[in-house]
């Protein structure tokens, strides 16, 4: 790089199975090219996956992601079921919707705090926050745990929603709905969240397509594309809702379609307790699922999640391909991060567009490295640093 | 010793490093620090820069691409300084256990002072093991020695 600075960013992002880190060269104050580089967190899940059963599996598949462990247990367990070519019992489906949708509320209320927190507006993500208890409870009250829920199981759920679950559910979620309007009323009206938000993070339709960006980041330049309504699993074919998209293309749109995805969930949750049927919640199945593969989708907090599988016979899985949702809106991240033509990313908008996409950067130990190689002078900022100093400009 | 000890308890900076978890002790960790559990009430606040820190809280399994990485943050880090080691997969790599690119625990590679269990802990636990820790700090200023025994909370 003979002209401007090269910024590192990263090395680690816990998110998913995606932990990340950028380089930006820099131009004075716009990033010109964004680089990433993948790996940091990987464990081996895929490969250990094909030492243990398919039971034991569940655990495992859980902690692929412990903020949307709901949509792989969902995934896995499905795609087992795919295997075996049953039908599950559909009282299991719509409980499998109700976890689902409160894993989502869980997931989107957490980063509309966190986008908060990266714009400098700590006061909306203390008390988004201290709400999101409310249904942390609630999941609690339904699971047994507060965040990898241990509900999904091969031929259905594990544990059934009471009469005074009920109760608790249909209290929690008016509690939510109100709160999640006035965060919409201060997502929609707050001009230095406003300022910060809007043009920033310009992801066009066409970039969506070419990048196959998935989930809220496709949702938010126009494109309607979610698995729950184009592919429907579990009881969303009859679950209705709306597939919310918003056509800013920034980062705006994708605040505005993460809180209205919220209030899409509450009433899914709603619907799920008013019109669940009476019967089993959990169907046998045995040990072995015959030979055969299997692919699944589900639509994660992030978007499209893929599992596929592959079964010899035994009780283990030969192959089994995890694809979760960030690693497809990564090179769209890229894209983000690159100033062309009248659009221009500045190193202060660098924290919120990571962030953006709901990688969960938030909670590490992060560095920045601005390197000029043509004096031979590297200097570094660490995460709070860049944070001031995004939040001077 | 006293006062520099008693200053020490009084305000424990944090740093939290996810050695690639699967984030759910990291929200864990977060959510103590949030209005309901407040874990700053007990002076901790969390810091970016390992240099400004007390405590290195840690989460998530070490890998291969880590390991490097969490031995020189531990070495950044002004003595004396502490590891809380937070969930079952940084203490014993818990579910991960037998996968090619997974230290055993984070003991293997760092000393740890505390240990909270659980996948993932509850903020109450990872409250009651910083808890534990504030006061092994507190024994540690009456006795000369700076090394006292591990406390599991």
């Amino acid at each position: 790089m003979s002209d401007g600075f090269q910024i590192i960013v990263g090395p680690q992002h816990p998110a998913l199975k995606e932990p990340e880190s950028f380089t930006f060269t820099v131009d004075g104050e716009n990033v010109v090219k964004a680089e990433v580089r993948i790996g940091y967190a990987h464990k081996g899940i895929e490969k250990l996956a094909e030492t243990k059963t398919y039971i034991q599996n569940i655990p495992l598949v859980e902690r692929i992601c412990g903020i949307c462990n709901v949509a792989h247990t969902l995934c896995y367990c499905q795609n087992i079921e795919y295997l075996y070519g049953k039908e599950i019992p559909r009282r299991a489906e719509y409980l499998r919707v109700i976890i689902e949708e409160l894993n989502r509320i869980h997931s989107h209320l957490l980063w509309v705090g966190v986008a908060g927190h990266e714009v400098g507006f700590d006061t909306l993500f203390m008390l988004v926050w201290r709400d999101r208890e409310v249904v942390m409870d609630l999941i609690e009250a339904m699971t047994g745990n507060r965040v990898s829920t241990a509900l999904m199981t091969v031929g259905g759920v594990r544990r059934d929603v009471t009469p005074e679950l009920e109760q608790k559910l249909r209290k929690g979620m008016d509690i939510l709905e109100e709160r999640t309007k006035y965060y919409r009323k201060v997502v929609l009206d707050e001009r230095s969240l406003l300022q910060r938000l809007i043009g920033v993070g310009r992801l066009t339709s066409a970039e969506v397509v070419e990048h196959s960006a998935v989930g809220p980041t496709a949702r938010a330049s126009g494109i309607k594309s979610d698995v729950r309504s184009d592919d429907p699993y579990a009881a969303h074919d009859e679950v209705p809702f709306n597939v919310i998209s918003y056509d800013s293309c920034d980062l705006f749109g994708r605040t505005v379609v993460r809180v209205d995805e919220t209030f899409e969930a509450i009433n899914q949750v709603r619907y799920c307790l008013d019109h669940m049927p009476s019967g089993p919640i959990r169907m046998r199945l045995p040990n072995t699922p015959p030979r055969g593969e299997a692919v699944s989708r589900v639509e994660a907090p992030r978007g499209e999640d893929i599992h596929y599988v592959r079964s010899n016979g035994t009780d283990k899985p030969e192959r089994y391909k995890i694809r979760a949702p960030t690693l497809g809106n990564l090179s769209a991240l890229v894209e983000m991060l690159t100033s062309k033509g009248d659009y221009q990313v500045r190193i202060a908008d660098i924290p919120v567009i990571l962030a953006g996409i709901d990688p969960c950067m938030c909670c590490m130990d992060r560095s920045v490295r601005f390197v000029e190689p043509a004096k031979d002078r590297e200097w570094m900022l660490d995460w709070e640093q860049l944070k001031q100093y995004s939040r001077r400009n | 010793m006293g006062l520099v000890n008693w200053a020490r308890r009084k305000s424990p900076w944090l740093v939290h490093f996810n050695t690639g978890g699967c984030n759910a002790c990291d929200i864990e960790v977060l959510a103590a620090l949030m209005p309901r559990y407040d874990l700053e009430r007990f002076g901790a606040v969390l810091k970016g820069s390992p240099r400004h820190a007390d405590v290195l809280v840690v989460t998530g399994p070490v890998n291969m691409q880590i390991r490097d990485r969490i031995i020189r943050i531990y070495e950044q880090m002004a003595s004396p300084k502490f590891v809380v080691s937070v969930g079952n997969c940084c203490n014993s790599s818990g579910v991960y256990r037998g996968a090619y690119q997974v230290y055993p625990g984070l003991d293997s590679v760092i000393p740890v002072d505390a240990y909270i269990y659980g996948c993932p802990p509850k903020p109450e636990a990872i409250i009651n093991g910083v808890a534990a820790l504030l006061g092994k700090i507190k024994e540690m200023g009456q006795t000369p020695k700076e090394t006292s025994p591990q406390v599991t909370a």
